[in-house]
């Protein structure tokens, strides 16, 4: 804001008060607009159900003591299951991003119109989350493990591919232009200049992908993608809490195991 | 002649013109330097004979052949006899020296030999006796991150001379080098290409080092080549005409007409 002159002297002032009434306009209508909001979910909620909350977390939780240990077996064959989705979901995602990868980045695409089409495909998998992949993918080809693969798969496709491709972008080009002046072919520069520079961030998005596909394989299953998820939404149906216990120390167990050695894995490789 | 150029002509899609009609001509196993200030279009002569970068017109014949019609196929033959090295040596950091040099045959062999690593064992012999001459012996399994820069542009060297060039173009080998190691590395050069009876285009900006060690001098200012000749022949006028006016024989330089700007300014 400009500086004027008073009599005392130069006097100074952040906003003009031209911005100040606007300011404080701006201020007054996002409170109105949150009071109103909260009214509307007020008016939505059923307020005896949340006063009864406390009672029934409590009776809730207690039902899930002492865990079923019997239903320890099953709750672990389910999560090989889960695992195997994983498993399989991102080599799917893999070998689908990898030669998007290359259609994506600006250095190494043929064209830019196949350029666009490959952004297009990138976005479209992870615009949308594996849990609706699976909703969908559950009608085309049955409830199952094969579900599971494909939605995990289909998800993970967007995020390595645009991991994979910024990496692609960032390349030192001086080895390139080092390895094409051998006379090498367009497929052993590929093999020779940006495959080692970029092994270590490859294996770093896969492992770094397999991680979060073993939560998302875990939730799949509520939608008939296979695995634990699958399990623990009947034992919710059946309100056997003892067996739902379970399969969330199950559940927790297996996520805790994937982050240590998804993390171990990406430090050896950087 | 090895290598004849016929008004080769780079000029830039926003209208930079960085070579004029250079007319050149280099006997086989001549050690060249080409000097000029910055700008001067030196790497992009040397980029332009192998077309790393495409000249606009003219011709760079090579041994007959005239690179600059070559489809893509006809090129990569082409580029096989050309080595070239790098300023910040260029190496694939994450390889090992010996991947590096072996870099140097892949022109040769197909795709298939050059995935499973399977080079000819000539090609491996010639390999282990280049590293050996170039000192890099014990250095054959090391990842070339782990080199200092005069061992990082030694198998930059091996790699090059590797592809049994009739050529070597050369951008600035000794600009990222300490004086003392940037001295050696030009010597090797030398001999080396003495040795193999190579040609050699040495882009470089050490008058001093050019002087030293290269046969020929040639001088190269706003994309005309403007000196041509022995070391001998380079006096300060021909200094003058390829960098500019400067007094030359001033150590210190403190007449200089452009100073440094001062950082209390």
């Amino acid at each position: 804001m400009p500086v004027t002159q008073t009599q005392q002297g130069s006097r100074w002032v952040r906003h003009s008060s031209r911005d100040v009434l606007v300011r404080y306009t701006v201020l007054l209508l996002t409170l109105v607009a949150f009071i109103v909001a909260m009214r509307f979910i007020s008016g939505q909620t059923m307020w005896v159900f949340v006063s009864d909350a406390p009672r029934q977390a409590a009776d809730f939780t207690a039902r899930m003591f002492p865990p079923d240990i019997g239903f320890f077996p099953r709750a672990v064959a389910a999560l090989w299951e889960t695992i195997n989705i994983a498993v399989f979901g991102t080599i799917l995602g893999v070998i689908i991003a990898l030669p998007l990868a290359i259609l994506c980045a600006k250095n190494t695409t043929p064209h830019s119109s196949i350029r666009a089409v490959a952004l297009t495909l990138s976005a479209a998998s992870r615009s949308v989350t594996s849990l609706i992949w699976a909703l969908l993918l559950v009608q085309v080809v049955g409830p199952g493990l094969l579900a599971g693969v494909l939605a995990v798969g289909i998800r993970s496709v967007g995020m390595i591919t645009k991991i994979l491709y910024e990496t692609i972008e960032e390349i030192d080009t001086s080895p390139i232009e080092a390895v094409k002046s051998t006379g090498a072919s367009e497929t052993q520069i590929f093999l020779y200049g940006y495959m080692p520079q970029l092994m270590s961030a490859f294996v770093g998005i896969t492992v770094y992908r397999w991680e979060i596909n073993i939560r998302e394989s875990t939730i799949i299953g509520i939608v008939g993608g296979g695995g634990i998820g699958f399990l623990l939404n009947s034992a919710i149906n059946r309100l056997a809490w003892d067996q739902v216990s379970v399969i969330l120390i199950t559940i927790l167990a297996c996520v805790f195991f994937a982050e240590i050695v998804s993390a171990k894995i990406r430090a050896a490789v950087n | 002649m090895l290598l004849q150029i016929n008004n080769l002509e780079k000029k830039y899609k926003n209208g930079l013109v960085a070579l004029k009609s250079i007319n050149l001509s280099v006997p086989e196993g001549e050690v060249m330097a080409l000097i000029g200030p910055s700008g001067a279009g030196k790497s992009t002569f040397i980029r332009c004979i192998n077309r790393l970068v495409e000249p606009t017109a003219g011709e760079v014949i090579l041994d007959g052949t005239n690179i600059c019609i070559l489809g893509s196929r006809g090129l990569r033959s082409a580029r096989k006899s050309i080595g070239m090295i790098f300023q910040e040596y260029a190496l694939v950091e994450q390889l090992s020296v010996m991947e590096n040099v072996l870099t140097g045959r892949l022109g040769y062999i197909g795709f298939w030999k050059s995935a499973w690593r399977r080079f000819h064992p000539n090609d491996i012999d010639k390999a282990v006796r280049l590293l050996e001459r170039l000192g890099l012996k014990d250095y054959i399994d090391t990842r070339a991150d782990r080199l200092s820069g005069g061992q990082r542009q030694r198998v930059g060297i091996a790699r090059a001379l590797l592809q049994n060039p009739k050529l070597l173009l050369i951008d600035e080998p000794t600009a990222s080098l300490d004086p003392k190691t940037a001295r050696d590395i030009m010597r090797l050069i030398v001999e080396l290409a003495h040795e193999h009876n190579v040609a050699a285009i040495i882009n470089i900006h050490d008058v001093t080092l050019a002087k030293a060690y290269a046969k020929r001098i040639v001088g190269l200012s706003g994309g005309e080549v403007v000196f041509d000749g022995v070391p001998q022949q380079l006096d300060d006028d021909s200094l003058t005409v390829i960098y500019g006016s400067e007094s030359w024989s001033d150590k210190h330089q403190e007449d200089s007409p452009e100073p440094l700007h001062e950082i209390k300014e």
